[in-house]
């Protein structure tokens, strides 16, 4: 902990002194608002920036600076511009990238956010930010008993790290519960109720950081899916069947010592506040043959609701998980082929699918998402609204001779957000799909043939 | 059955015969669809999973083996069992199943059919018993004609004895061995009615494939020489049956050397002393036969007191070297399980292992009932029908059924041995009665209007009142359409043994019973058959089909599921670090292993007794020894199984008994009478301190009385003894939903205080080894 302090003062120290090159900057914000929910493990921070250009040149484009122990962790970063006022707002998505700046100090990670238009010396552009971190509580003490409550850390700076000058700001922090153990207070802080206000801070310099730790309590299921493979496979004869395999964690406090079945059926409400033995998994609406179990068998304790907008599976685990536990399941699940498969203008067939993890509110660690593609498949794409690592498998299923091929796409620390829509295209001729049945019938066919010439031939070396 | 010599095609007769081809061959399949889906009702009624106990075992090996492949799994060595002694189990296990399964699975995946290997595993037996009963139909075709054999196929398919042990999931031996037993029996049969060296060949096949499969080949072993004996005894010897035994036993003993957990056992154990005697004897009938040939009557008479005289000395001195071999063995050579055969009391009185498996009790008579069903009454008349005429193979079967109606008399597992043979002699029988009913009908209706009928066309015009029959009930209209196809085969495959056939025909003429006894008895016999259907499919739906692994219960508020012991094994699987020793009584070792992947201590391969006692002393042991005992056994898990919450019966405290017997066995500390009060074995207030004290109660009942605020023991039927209690050496980590499994972590030692370390290092080399031999074992 103390080593962590002493580096992040280090940290400061140093954007401090550099912070005189860095202010070259042509843009300043004006005022910056910042609202941080640690109300669940998935921590979203909301941006509001009020840019301005002071330079004499129009800008196209503005940086946002993470320090480096959140960049790791930072699963999203969305921004808007708000165009309008009050009552007509209208916002428009804007292009975030990561980026690297060769002057970045102490690994800074950068994102580069476009704006619509170049903004005009002296023009001023309202923007939304939103970032996602995983990971980033840190639950202390690391492990905890069966009747303890969890506590956690989170680690981050009162003020807004930022490449440029801040005339002013105020962050505001939303805990899940009131128990806040302690908090660091920059004057002037304060707290009332689940919510710590820093700020107003006026004029801080570019690069400015004060490390702040919050130590509070958070009893929501920290579910963490260590890695989920997702296989998706097309089927021409009229189906979408989907099975998913999870390694799912308790990614909270420890714990520790005894885990008394009398006590947490019969004090449910003290005892294993932290654990968790039900999810849900929001599945697409007209699903069936869902199933749910793991290596050893079905497992029993799960309901299933259809719905005509979205399905929802809700299951337990064999056992509730404390932290550190694991757990290990397939859910598969068949959806009819004409939801969600569509010929392009081109010719082509494209699969529109959802990206991410079906379960609310978790964190995957790592996702794998296979799309087995028909037998006789050529030229697939995949088109996604963000980075993710692409390569191509061929997978051997029923009789097949010449395989299928996988589009195999996998990204990290995925969560809820990236439940978006995907599209993969392909080229197929339907008359792959008589190859299999043709098959069979020529095999029974050779078998039969077979049968008849042997009967009728006399196989003996003396004539009777 | 395709391989039919027809003569003329275009006569009626050639029309006829091959028309009956075709629906035999219909009905084969019919019955061989039956054998399949009345085993699916586990996977219908509760899941696609594997069964029980010994299934998870081969479950496990079969999965070593889809993934190593053939060399590893014979080198393969277990140390995630037994610990620390592991197991050998490539040299240990029967491994006909595992191949089997193992080369379907790779077919399969070879043909591009991503089956897993669970899904091959579970059926496996289903597919099994398809074969089991096409085998039966050859065996009985052998003995009887076809329609036997028909008849008895579709009583082998839906047997309930068979059923019990070859359900959907149930990848057990037996699942393989029962078809392996049938079809060596057919080998034999068909070479003994053939004479062809050919068979006689796949005879030995077939018997290495038995003995691949289980270690039930012994039977086979012992029946085939007891029935070549009878032979000789009854002047029935011919060269036919010298072609059936002689390459049986050579190829056979060779072939079964091969195996490595038999070896050489082969040719050591007094289980196959009796094949190699009767291969002696046959030798010696087959050379006075040959020497009668070539003498002169008077010569023979010479040669026999010479032969006699020499011989006997020649036997006396064999017999003496025998039995000193097998004297100087402990057992006599003959292994526990065998010698519990041939003594049934044998067990209870010096394995209280063996005798602790409820499968190795002697059966009740319900028992009967339940697993043969009518089977039991035609079983009777089936003998009867063999002895009318008896040939060689009637009398194997004769002799088949009476061997294992005592051996099932011995050992409940053992049912499964009678009900092939139960069905054959019912299929006899049922044939027989129907042939004799409808033979009489027709002679009745002929005589009637037309008096110019004989028997000779019996078969052709049978068909008029057996379609009545059959238009009523169609369950049983199966093997009616059975009996009819029946008789052309017979009397086309019966020339080799034909005088039988004609002396049967004989016996139908005189055989005239009136109309209405005909149809009244026919009518009776299909009512008969209906009953056993129900009760098959009963006994199919419900009694066998449970998985056990998985308990459900009806209540009001609907199903009721208890799937604790998957839970806590995939709890053990997921939670524990993968080298732990997790230590249960033995039941559960085997599931340990497969499903939740941990090294126990032992397992339901009991092949240790004193390691086994070992952990029966910790259970029955006061808290301190036995966290003593499971320590040196670097076990840090302790699993015990609990029933007593919800009312499941076979719970450890209900074993406990065979723990305390089996530790006592080895450890005489362990004293029996110190668990029971008065005789009896109870665990209320009046139960023995002893048994109050002991890990195995302190365990199942910890903290059990918060949950009703008076421990109410469902299964006993009585509050507990002793209610409020800590422990001090371990402490509960999991407990399963309902309570029915509890796992426990022994706690590290306590850290010693410097000068009681002094002292205690002073003491160990004299005061504390001496002390601690008696209590543990291990140190």
């Amino acid at each position: 902990m103390a080593a962590r302090i002493w580096i992040f003062s280090v940290v400061v120290a140093v954007f401090l002194s550099i912070s005189a090159f860095s202010s070259a900057q042509d843009l300043q914000i004006v005022n910056a608002e910042r609202r941080i929910d640690l109300s669940s493990h998935i921590v979203k921070a909301f941006l509001t920036l009020k840019v301005e250009n002071i330079g004499k040149d129009p800008a196209a484009e503005m940086l946002l600076a993470f320090p480096p122990t959140q960049i790791k962790n930072l699963a999203m970063v969305q921004a808007l511009a708000i165009t309008g006022k009050k009552k007509k707002k209208t916002y428009l998505p804007l292009d975030v990238k990561p980026t690297e700046q060769s002057d970045a100090p102490n690994d800074t990670g950068y994102y580069r956010v476009k704006f619509i238009s170049p903004l005009g010396p002296g023009e001023t552009v309202s923007l939304e930010v939103l970032y996602i971190l995983t990971h980033s509580l840190e639950p202390f003490p690391v492990e905890i008993t069966q009747s303890e409550s969890q506590l956690v850390y989170y680690h981050d700076s009162a003020v807004i790290l930022s490449p440029y000058h801040i005339k002013q700001q105020t962050t505001f922090v939303k805990t899940p519960t009131t128990r806040v153990e302690s908090f660091t207070s920059i004057e002037p802080a304060n707290r009332a109720g689940k919510e710590i206000k820093y700020g107003p801070y006026e004029n801080r310099a570019s690069y400015s950081y004060t490390p702040v730790i919050i130590h509070f309590e958070n009893n929501s299921p920290f579910a963490v899916v260590e890695e989920l493979v997702r296989e998706i496979e097309i089927s021409h004869w009229g189906s979408l069947q989907i099975t998913e395999n999870y390694r799912l964690t308790h990614g909270g406090a420890r714990h520790k010592g005894v885990f008394s079945r009398v006590d947490y059926q019969s004090k449910r409400s003290v005892s294993g506040a932290s654990s968790f033995n039900a999810l849900l998994a929001v599945l697409p609406p007209r699903v069936n043959s869902v199933y749910y179990r793991d290596n050893i068998g079905n497992i029993s304790t799960s309901h299933l609701r259809t719905g005509f907008r979205k399905s929802e599976l809700e299951f337990e685990p064999r056992y509730p998980l404390f932290g550190g536990w694991s757990a290990t399941f397939v859910i598969g699940y068949r959806v009819p082929l004409e939801d969600y498969l569509f010929e392009a203008s081109d010719g082509r067939r494209y699969l529109n699918f959802t990206f991410g993890c079906p379960l609310v509110e978790t964190i995957v660690n790592k996702l794998t998402l296979k799309v087995v593609l028909p037998e006789g498949s050529k030229d697939p794409s995949a088109v996604l609204p963000f980075t993710v690592n692409q390569e191509l498998e061929v997978k051997y299923s029923y009789l097949d001779i010449v395989g299928r091929t996988v589009v195999v796409l996998q990204k990290d620390n995925v969560v809820p957000t990236h439940n978006v829509p995907f599209q993969v295209y392909y080229t197929f001729k339907p008359i792959y799909m008589l190859a299999e049945p043709f098959m069979l019938v020529s095999a029974f066919f050779l078998v039969f043939v077979a049968s008849l010439a042997y009967v009728h031939i006399d196989l003996n070396i003396v004539r009777k | 059955m395709a391989a039919l010599e027809s003569p003329q095609p275009g006569t009626p007769t050639a029309m006829r015969n091959a028309f009956g081809n075709v629906l035999s061959v219909l009905i084969l399949v019919l019955i061989g669809v039956l054998a399949f889906s009345i085993r699916l009702f586990s996977v219908i009624k509760y899941e696609s999973v594997i069964h029980e106990f010994d299934p998870y075992f081969n479950y496990r090996v079969t999965q070593f083996l889809s993934k190593n492949g053939i060399y590893e799994f014979w080198n393969w060595f277990d140390d995630r069992t037994w610990y620390p002694l592991g197991r050998v189990i490539g040299g240990t296990v029967y491994p006909g199943l595992t191949l089997t399964a193992g080369t379907i699975w790779w077919v399969l995946n070879s043909l591009n059919i991503p089956l897993s290997v669970e899904t091959v595993c579970v059926f496996t037996a289903p597919v099994f018993s398809a074969f089991a009963s096409w085998a039966t139909y050859l065996l009985t075709k052998e003995v009887k004609g076809s329609g036997a054999g028909l008849a008895a196929a579709a009583l082998l398919a839906m047997v309930p004895s068979y059923i019990s042990r070859s359900v959907a999931g149930s990848y057990d031996n037996e699942a393989v061995a029962i078809f392996a037993l049938i079809f060596t029996f057919y080998l034999y049969i068909k070479t003994l009615n053939t004479g062809s060296l050919f068979y006689a060949t796949l005879n030995a096949l077939a018997y290495f494939y038995m003995v691949c499969s289980w270690g039930g080949y012994t039977f086979i072993i012992n029946l085939i020489p007891m029935h070549v004996l009878l032979c000789i005894v009854t002047g029935r010897y011919s060269p036919r049956l010298y072609i059936a035994y002689a390459p049986l036993v050579v190829l056979g003993t060779l072939l079964a050397a091969l195996v490595p957990v038999v070896g050489f056992n082969a040719v050591l154990t007094s289980e196959h002393f009796a094949s190699f005697l009767v291969f002696i004897i046959i030798h010696v009938v087959a050379l006075v036969y040959y020497i009668k040939g070539i003498l002169s009557p008077k010569m023979f008479k010479v040669a026999v007191t010479l032969v006699v005289s020499i011989g006997m000395v020649v036997c006396f001195i064999v017999v003496a070297i025998l039995v000193a071999l097998v004297a100087s063995s402990p057992t006599g050579g003959w292994s526990g399980r065998s010698l519990s055969l041939l003594d049934p009391t044998y067990a209870s009185k010096y394995i209280p292992i063996i005798a602790s498996v409820s499968e190795h009790q002697p059966p009740t008579w319900p028992s009967y009932f339940m697993d043969i069903n009518v089977l039991a009454f035609l079983v009777p008349a089936g003998i009867i029908a063999c002895f009318s005429p008896l040939s060689d193979a009637s009398s194997f079967v004769v002799l088949y059924i009476v061997m294992s109606v005592y051996f099932s008399g011995v050992m409940v597992r053992l049912m499964l041995v009678l009900a092939p043979a139960a069905c054959i002699m019912s299929g006899i029988a049922l044939s027989q009665a129907f042939d004799v009913f409808t033979g009489s009908i027709k002679y009745q209706l002929g005589a009637s209007s037309n008096s110019t009928d004989d028997a000779e066309d019996n078969t052709s015009t049978n068909n008029a009142p057996k379609d009545d029959a059959s238009a009523g009930k169609t369950d049983k209209g199966e093997e009616i359409v059975k009996e009819r196809s029946s008789k052309k085969g017979k009397k086309k495959e019966r020339e080799p043994a034909d005088k039988p056939s004609v002396k049967s025909k004989i016996k139908k003429k005189a055989l005239v019973l009136p109309l209405e006894a005909s149809i009244v008895a026919l009518l009776l016999l299909i009512m008969l058959g209906a009953f056993y259907v129900i009760h098959c499919v009963w006994a199919a739906a419900e009694a066998y089909s449970a998985p056990s692994i998985v308990l459900t219960s009806q209540s009001r508020d609907g199903l009721h599921v208890f799937d604790d012991f998957r839970e806590s094994y995939a709890w053990l699987s997921h939670n524990t670090d993968v080298d732990d020793k997790v230590a249960s009584w033995w039941d559960y070792g085997y599931q340990t292993t497969a499903m939740a992947n941990r090294t126990v201590i032992v397992d339901n391969n009991t092949w240790n007794n004193t390691h086994i006692a070992t952990v029966g002393t910790a259970m029955s042991s006061s808290e301190k020894a036995a966290w003593e005992i499971f320590n040196s056994l670097d076990v840090k898990y302790v699993l015990v199984v609990f029933g007593g919450l919800i009312g499941y019966p076979s719970d450890d405290i209900n074993k406990f008994l065979w723990m305390v017997r089996i530790g006592g066995g080895v450890f005489p500390h362990i004293k029996e009478a110190d668990y029971l009060r008065d005789g009896q074995y109870r665990i209320d207030s009046e139960a023995t301190p002893t048994m109050l004290n002991c890990l195995m109660y302190k365990l199942s009942y910890y903290r059990f009385v918060k949950t009703d605020g008076k421990g109410y023991d469902r299964v006993r039927r009585t509050e507990i003894g002793k209610k409020n209690f800590k422990l001090t050496h371990f402490e509960e980590v999991f407990t399963s939903h309902h309570w029915m499994v509890r796992i426990y972590k022994l706690k590290p030692p306590r850290n010693r205080i410097r000068g009681r370390t002094k002292k205690l290092k002073s003491k160990t080399s004299s005061g504390l080894s001496s002390k601690s031999v008696k209590k543990n074992p291990w140190i």
